[in-house]
């Protein structure tokens, strides 16, 4: 029997172990508790968030499934539907680089066609410490590469994504995945162990030693002593999974397939109890049946390992042999494990012994939930600036070269040139635009995808910027032509039982959750990572939305540049006096803070629905939202994109530098021809939207001028290839230095 | 057209290769699985695709040359049937010595996934009529094994007999270092075997074949493809 101790030293408090007594009626023993310690880990129970997610808007008419499940689900019409996820591996990506994020690729993707759908995008949010920093570059490198590796090899394409350098990050790197796929509406398979007598089998790779304990290791801070848990990453094996990919989706057409489940963290303990929950049934199995690539496994090894691309199935008694055929075909294990049951327990056999015996309801659901402390931090209550005090630069051509070549607004084609990005030969928007766009064939349909968040504004507001996450995704993809439909999370945090973390979660996830209602965009699926943190030094409070958006009409997709020569260029929304939280308060004048610009979701909602309709009306050339680096570098980027120049002024009352550097919400710029700019004032007026005309494209150099009123006027004159030069080259320029 | 796409275990531009000869350009396609075989006269084109074949763990293209499958497509080799491997199915050509010379990983250590130019060195072969001699195209790269090697006899004898096809090049058909994304010799990114039915390309014809997808560069391969492959059923008469 396994008392208190072991308990402890395994990560579960005082009143969890007693709560375990409790159901049982009796002590748990080893192999027991070692179960309840993975599954009752935060990772896998989301024990200290679960009644604060509760917050978020989760149904609608679209919405065929929401969390709970392997992934979210959301309808696309034409009996077509999106499924997606995104998840987190930030822990063993901080200890292994390469294998830590090539592993959360692969184990997102089982999550997508776990469900019967073909995968067919995959994105990656991801954050790291300052460049400059040796150890940063390893990381940053190794993470790229292990997720290039993986992504490629699957011939998945990875078409989206962002990437931030903070030092907040420096010693835990985040790595978010997100897989999205394509499934027809009447081949939806869920994760549930129904029908007593049913088999249950495990099918794809063999299991080893990998990963043990990986739930829980992610579930603590990082520490000095976090090297020594190498052995808590797994090792992948993309070959593998691309098999069990083709021979899941081949088994998954039959009609005797009753649940499907990946084996991801806390491995065949998570898979056999979860399915068991959900359908209210118990799973009896025998490890000795389980195939092992290492010798002398004992029970708790096997339970509790995270050997990557295995499944379990779950098939009508009688179709065993045909499982074993289809696995055959790809050279891939599918072997008879066990039986579903009725009476709700996961009962673990070694060669027919009992060795554990547990309610698989309360392994999967019944870690009690704890409402953590919450208190707002002392850093929040000096957080205003005054701008009095912050003087304009006087070469602004300068200051819009340097911002341009931030990493943090710099292109990021170093990275997403190592991904595949074009296999399925889907992808009609590719990487670089505000978001990518997919055809799916056979329809005229596209999806837009994009994930978003930004850490710093979370930081500085963690409301307001919870809201700007969600605002800005839904932003990205109206820009690219799609109405957005749904949202995927990923929480990345501290030690939530800090209090000031908590509050961060707390406050982040009602800004999120607001927003998320108002824009229409329930979140289907997510995941939460707390314990970022290392020697007291926590992340930014980094939420990722990732979002998809749906294109009636693929043909009437929309990209940010500037395309021709006398187009007109204006701007949606309005230029306010907002500097807080901007790059060029932090990078440039060296004032990091201030409150980071609101989020008005009424105008945001507007100005999207305004250039929405815009597009779908035919007459837009590009479209960009402003975000990172404000006006100046939004143009700057479509100027880049395009390889063309730009001709403009603005007149207005807010201050130069925060009409061009400020980083105000609910902005878009368009071009267009200038004979449709009448049609376009007459929606802004009818949805009122300010719009403003900023100039023309026009070849040769980003020209702008700006009369502030109280100001003397202020003019940017720079050659395109110079602001190119800087933007195009930055990130490679430090990775290679 | 009968066209055949091998399916080796790890291909994944299968699906894409199927695409284009079944949906854009409408012949009758099939999956060949690597585990069948198949006779010589049973397919006009047999198509080896892009794709991690084996997981290229050995090297790229090593493993799958001795696939079942590959036995028929020597066969068809011999027979005198146009195959053309695109991305790792070239480098299983390579290995399967259906072509000369060996693929390295790129110069720079990093997978290689954009747009390049190519010049278009051989038009008189069966895959490439429709294009001009010289004439500059667009086509996408996604590798990180496509650094072509072949010592400097092979080469002479590539370049004596008009054999490579294909080589990097600048928008304006310059072939330099600085267009060369990988490394390959005399920048080369395909070539066609002595008899001219076999023709080996890192670049994707495939990925480049409809207006959607920005270029349709590479749909005059599969055209040039078609008509060799009709006049030649016209002037025999099968």
């Amino acid at each position: 029997m396994a008392g208190r101790e072991e308990a402890k030293k395994l990560g579960l408090a005082d009143y969890e172990y007693d709560e375990i007594v409790k159901t049982l009626g009796r002590m748990p023993n080893h192999l027991e508790l070692g179960m309840y310690s993975v599954m009752w880990s935060e990772h896998c129970s989301y024990k200290n968030s679960k009644p604060v997610l509760k917050r978020f808007p989760t149904s609608g008419p679209r919405v065929l499934q929401g969390p709970g499940e392997n992934a979210g689900i959301v309808d696309i019409g034409d009996n077509l539907a999106v499924v997606m996820k995104i998840e987190s591996h930030n822990h063993p990506s901080a200890v292994e680089p390469y294998q830590g994020a090539a592993t959360g690729v692969g184990g997102i993707i089982r999550d997508i066609f776990t469900m019967g759908a073909r995968p067919v995008a995959l994105l990656d949010s991801l954050r790291f410490g300052n460049l400059d920093d040796p150890r940063v570059k390893y990381l940053f490198g190794g993470v790229v590469s292990g997720i290039a590796d993986y992504g490629n090899c699957m011939g998945i394409p990875t078409v989206g994504g962002e990437v931030y350098f903070d030092d907040s990050y420096r010693d835990n790197p985040l790595v978010n995945a997100m897989c999205v796929g394509i499934i027809r509406r009447d081949r939806i398979v869920r994760g549930k162990a129904a029908g007593v007598g049913n088999s249950v089998m495990l099918v794809g790779s063999a299991t080893g030693r990998d990963g043990m304990h990986g739930a829980s290791f992610a579930s603590e801070e990082l520490s000095e002593d976090s090297v020594a848990k190498r052995p808590s990453v797994q090792v992948g094996d993309p070959f593998t999974e691309k098999l069990l990919l083709e021979a899941c989706l081949e088994l998954l057409k039959n009609e005797w397939v009753i649940g499907v489940q990946d084996l991801g963290a806390a491995g065949l303990t998570s898979a056999s109890c979860e399915t068991a929950a959900r359908a209210g049934s118990g799973i009896e199995l025998d490890v000795c049946l389980v195939p092992r690539r290492e010798e002398n496994m004992t029970p708790y090894e096997v339970m509790i390992s995270e050997s990557q691309e295995r499944m379990l199935v779950i098939v009508e008694k009688g179709h065993e042999e045909e499982v074993k055929k289809i696995f055959e075909k790809w050279d891939l294990n599918a072997v008879k494990i066990g039986t579903v049951t009725a009476d709700g327990m996961l009962r673990v056999k070694e060669n027919g012994t009992i060795v554990a015996e547990v309610p698989a309801k309360s392994l999967a659901d019944g870690a009690p939930s704890i409402k953590r402390e919450s208190r707002k931090p002392s850093y929040l209550e000096n957080i205003d600036l005054d701008l009095s005090s912050i003087k304009i630069p006087a070469d602004l051509n300068s200051v819009l070269l340097k911002l341009m070549s931030l990493p943090n607004i710099a292109s990021k084609a170093w990275v997403y040139q190592q991904y595949d990005y074009s296999v399925r030969t889907d992808t009609v928007v590719s990487p670089g635009s505000d978001a990518a766009v997919l055809r799916i064939k056979g329809t005229k349909k596209g999806i837009a995808l994009t994930t978003d968040g930004n850490g710093y504004y979370c930081f500085l507001d963690p409301y307001e910027g919870g809201k700007q996450v969600v605002a800005e995704a839904a932003r990205n993809l109206v820009v690219s032509g799609a109405k957005p439909l749904a949202i995927t999370d990923c929480l990345n945090f501290g030690n939530p039982e800090k209090p000031e973390v908590y509050y961060q979660f707390e406050k982040c996830v009602n800004g999120m959750a607001e927003a998320a209602s108002f824009l229409n965009t329930p979140v289907i699926s997510g995941n939460v990572s707390f314990y970022n943190e290392t020697k007291d030094r926590a992340i930014y409070p980094t939420p990722v939305v990732g979002m998809v958006g749906l294109l009636e009409d693929v043909e009437k997709r929309c990209t940010m540049e500037f395309k021709k020569d006398g187009d007109i260029v204006v701007l949606l929304g309005e230029n306010t006096e907002e500097l807080g939280g901007s790059l060029y308060l932090k990078e440039i004048i060296g004032v990091p803070g201030g409150r980071p610009p609101r989020v008005n979701l009424d105008m945001e909602k507007k100005v999207q629905d305004c250039c929405l309709k815009a597009i779908e009306l035919g007459f837009v050339h590009s479209a960009h939202d402003v975000s990172e680096g404000g006006l100046a570098a939004a143009i700057a980027e479509s100027c880049i994109a395009g390889n063309i120049g730009f001709s403009g002024e603005i007149e207005t009352e807010v201050r130069p530098d925060a009409v061009l550097f400020g980083e105000a919400q609910a902005r878009i710029i368009l071009s267009l021809p200038e004979e449709n700019l009448s049609l376009l004032q007459q929606i802004a007026r009818e949805l009122g939207v300010k719009i403003t005309v900023l100039g023309f494209v026009k070849c040769g150099n980003f020209r702008l001028e700006v009369k502030s009123k109280g100001y003397n006027v202020r003019k940017l004159d720079i050659p395109v290839d110079k602001l190119a030069l800087g933007w195009r080259n930055a990130i490679k320029w430090k990775v290679e230095s | 057209m009968k066209c055949a796409v091998i399916m080796f275990p790890g291909s994944n531009c299968d699906i894409d290769c199927y695409h284009v000869l079944s949906e854009v350009m409408g012949q009758p396609t099939e999956y060949v699985f690597h585990k069948e075989k198949f006779s010589p006269g049973d397919f006009d084109l047999i198509v080896l695709p892009g794709g991690f074949s084996y997981g290229d763990y050995l090297r790229a293209g090593a493993i799958a040359r001795f696939s079942p499958a590959m036995d028929s497509v020597l066969k068809a080799a011999e027979a005198g049937r146009l195959i053309i491997g695109i991305c790792n199915g070239f480098q299983i050509l390579l290995e399967a010595k259906l072509l000369p010379g060996a693929m390295k990983v790129n110069k720079d250590l990093k997978f290689h996934c954009h747009d390049v130019f190519l010049r278009v060195d051989n038009v008189e072969t069966p895959f490439t009529g429709l294009y001009k001699k010289g004439e500059v195209i667009r086509l996408p790269i996604a590798h990180g094994a496509g650094n072509y090697y072949a010592d400097a006899q092979t080469i002479e004898k590539l370049e004596a007999e008009n054999r490579i096809v294909f080589r990097y090049c600048d928008r304006s058909g310059n072939v330099s270092d600085a267009a060369n994304p990988n490394g390959s010799v005399k920048n080369i990114a395909g070539i066609i075997n002595k008899q001219g039915n076999i023709l080996g390309m890192m670049p994707h014809p495939e990925r480049a074949s409809e207006d959607i997808l920005g270029s349709v560069d590479g749909k005059r391969l599969f055209k040039s493809i078609l008509r060799c492959i009709e006049g030649r059923t016209t002037i025999y008469g099968r």
